[in-house]
């Protein structure tokens, strides 16, 4: 009895010595062992907070007070909400138009600043100012630049004898969006700029040589080397100027609070009145939710349209 | 009882500021051997405020607060916020039940969750029988479910300040007592090239201030007395025709402004008349070079319309606290302590007519009678309805304001975005989602 207990015991100790030293050794489990902390990260800060919010959207959830489930229903009253579709349309225009103009400008200044220029050091610094300062500052500048009564354009362009009146910057509707969309360029062209030069000095200067034996122009430089070498990065940096973009929120809550009559307020800062500043959790909870189907559509878009790598490698699209 | 008041420990005095102070603490100390809430034993109170507009009340406020907590061994920490900061602040408190102990808000805080706060009635209650009672908006802003959820501290009266001058050169020797003379008088203004201006943004004080105003007024409102929505009224058509009527005087940019706009263009000297607080005329006065406008400057209150009584939309700052709190004692006698006539007097007085009592015997403050132009102010408490109108109050009528229904009901209209019927059934749409 005694030497079958000792001898079951240790074959159980020399299974479970096998067990820990295979398992020592498995990559698949060491794999799984680290991924734990940054898994336990992901799933407590992201994954969490996104399914609570998912969660809030179905109830009618207020602040100071769990709600109950009450199925679609912030959505219905929201596909007949005109202020609701007034804010997707915002944020639609708002994100479109400044991401246009910013890779624009971006792409150019990051050209322009690959050129060999005196002071390229001090120059690349500067660019990156407006990146730099925190958003509610230069929210505040802008804000002041484009006061009905004091604006610095206005005063400006009176004292040249161009205007008579004040620009009514932030009082129009369309003159708002036009000059929210203004501060949100400015604000974010340096990280595309700075970005898509980082992108640049990774093209190797022997296929231009090469190119321009051949008789290549410099537009087709760009246009056969430069771009297509390029577009991987572009595809990230458009991703997430795209994501910052459309869930902004600083810029609008410091300057315009969603006003005049609503004609600034993205879907951001709308969810935002209703959730946190009059309380209803669960209706902004659907608005904030309603953002998710946008972001993934932009998200695809930037990377299968731009991530086709046989086409960068002159091959062709499937 | 303590037999010295504030003002003979100051005149007895050869250093006032420093025998204020030990006066004060001397008052604290025979005040919390006679107070009915001890506190806890090691008690903490975390505060937070509104961040002060008028920097001697901030300075009278920590004085007292000091006492408070020499007097008592109360430890306490006071830390401020911009409006629009308090209520996302204290609704996480309340939702996460950690936080600040007390919070001094704005409007309708506390029925934003009343079931969070502790029951004040007791400290209520006192209070009104000691100092002649509560004015009425006041009581009603504060008290949920027949309880009293917060102190209502105090008022923040916004009227009618505007420039002697341009009124006088419109011909008018004061601001008409009616809406219609009202009109009458921006009009004039407007044709003399000193315009008017009333914030049309999202302004959560100055706008809905003034836009409640032209709305009840006329008798529109949100809900009515039952809480059911009643803003699609006939009434309601004829607010909008007024204020419409009122804009096109209006000097230009409104829809845009924001809480301190109307004040920069008043100090610019570009902008005639006004709503706002108190805090243009202080901010003329203590600057030199503004000095001719604080002398140029009045204030009135804001004319009567159709429904023939004051109707106004002040600004009242409940301070509650929260169950949660592990000194309820401690907090209470925090609230009956500011609110006695010794400390809340020379409070009142430091405010310089920025702030309003809610407590009727606070009257005789001679804050409302050293300067004449402070007087108006005097009636914010007695003249405002509360943040719900004629509706109960609760958190649907906070839940409103916040939202700024009535703000863009009025901008719609106003800036051509709707019509008439389109501005009032969009607002209805909103008012019937939360008045459900």
């Amino acid at each position: 009895m005694s030497q079958m207990t000792a001898s079951g015991a240790g074959s159980a100790g020399r299974s479970e010595r096998t067990l820990w030293q295979r398992l020592s050794h498995d990559r698949n489990f060491l794999g799984l062992v680290f991924m734990i902390p940054a898994a336990a990260i992901l799933l407590m800060f992201l994954a969490y907070p996104l399914f609570k919010g998912v969660w809030l959207s179905f109830t009618d959830a207020k602040i100071g007070r769990d709600g109950v489930w009450i199925g679609l229903e912030n959505y219905e009253w929201l596909w007949d909400d005109k202020i609701f579709w007034l804010s997707v349309f915002n944020t639609l225009v708002y994100t479109i138009v400044a991401s246009i103009f910013k890779f624009a400008v971006g792409l150019y200044l990051a050209l322009l600043l690959n050129e060999k220029l005196p002071f390229k050091a001090l120059i690349r610094s500067i660019v990156l100012i407006p990146f730099v300062v925190p958003t509610v500052l230069s929210a505040i500048a802008f804000w002041w630049i484009y006061d009905s009564q004091f604006s610095i354009i206005s005063w400006s362009l009176k004292n040249m004898g161009l205007i008579n009146e004040n620009i009514n910057f932030l009082g129009d509707p369309n003159n708002a969006r036009a000059s929210l969309i203004f501060a949100n360029i400015w604000r974010g062209v340096p990280f595309i700029a700075i970005t898509l030069l980082a992108g640049l000095q990774t093209v190797s200067p022997s296929l231009y040589e090469a190119a321009t034996l051949d008789g290549a122009t410099r537009w087709q430089n760009f246009w056969y080397i430069t771009f297509p070498l390029l577009t991987p990065i572009i595809a990230v940096v458009m991703t997430f100027s795209v994501l910052f973009t459309f869930t902004d929120f600083q810029l609008i809550w410091a300057m315009t609070r969603g006003g005049p009559v609503n004609a600034t307020h993205l879907m951001a800062t709308l969810g935002y009145q209703r959730a946190i500043m009059a309380g209803n959790l669960g209706e902004g909870s659907a608005i904030a939710t309603a953002m998710v189907p946008f972001l993934l559509v932009a998200i695809m878009v930037s990377w299968f349209g731009l991530q086709r790598r046989k086409w960068q490698q002159g091959g062709r699209d499937d | 009882m303590v037999s010295f008041n504030r003002r003979s420990l100051l005149k007895g005095a050869a250093a006032a500021g420093a025998v204020g102070a030990s006066g004060l603490l001397d008052f604290a100390k025979a005040w919390a051997q006679q107070a009915q809430w001890k506190p806890e034993a090691n008690a903490t109170l975390n505060v937070l405020r509104w961040k002060r507009f008028v920097p001697a009340e901030d300075a009278e406020f920590m004085k007292l607060v000091d006492a408070f907590s020499k007097a008592t061994g109360v430890k306490m920490n006071i830390s401020n916020e911009s409006f629009d900061d308090i209520q996302p602040k204290a609704s996480v408190a309340a939702n996460t039940g950690t936080g600040p102990d007390i919070v001094w808000g704005l409007h309708s805080l506390p029925q934003l969750f009343p079931d969070k706060v502790l029951d004040v009635s007791d400290v209520a209650g006192y209070l009104g029988k000691k100092y002649g009672g509560w004015f009425p908006a006041a009581e009603a802003t504060c008290k949920a479910k027949g309880k009293w959820a917060a102190i209502p501290v105090a008022v923040n009266g916004g009227y009618i300040n505007y420039r002697i001058s341009s009124i006088e050169k419109a011909g008018f020797k004061s601001v008409p007592r009616d809406t219609a003379g009202f009109l009458e008088l921006c009009k004039a203004l407007k044709a003399n090239n000193t315009p008017c201006g009333f914030a049309l943004g999202h302004a959560t004080g100055d706008a809905n201030g003034w836009l409640h105003w032209v709305l009840w007024s006329h008798g529109a409102y949100l809900a009515d007395k039952d809480g059911k929505v009643s803003i699609n009224s006939p009434e309601t058509a004829k607010a909008l025709e007024y204020c419409k009527a009122l804009y096109a005087t209006f000097i230009p940019g409104t829809a845009s402004w924001n809480d301190s706009s109307n004040n920069k263009a008043f100090l610019a000297g570009e902008l005639h008349l006004t709503n706002n607080g108190i805090s243009i005329y202080a901010a003329a006065k203590a600057d030199a070079a503004l000095n001719a406008i604080a002398n140029d400057m009045n204030h009135a209150e804001f004319p009567i319309g159709p429904v023939g009584k004051p109707q106004e939309l002040q600004l009242t700052f409940p301070m509650l606290a929260f169950r949660f709190t592990k000194s309820p004692n401690a907090a209470k006698a925090f609230m009956a302590f500011l609110m006695d006539a010794q400390q809340y007097n020379p409070w009142l007085e430091a405010a310089a007519g920025y702030l309003t009592n809610t407590l009727q015997a606070y009257d005789n403050n001679p804050v409302w009678t050293k300067d004449p132009k402070n007087t108006v102010f005097k009636n914010a408490a007695r003249n405002t309805l509360p943040a719900s109108g004629i509706a109960p109050v609760d958190e649907r009528a906070a839940a409103a304001i916040a939202d700024f229904i009535v703000v863009d009901m009025f901008a719609n209209y106003c800036t051509g975005r709707e019509d008439l019927k389109g501005a009032m059934s969009v607002a209805e749409r909103q008012a019937k989602r939360i008045y459900r």
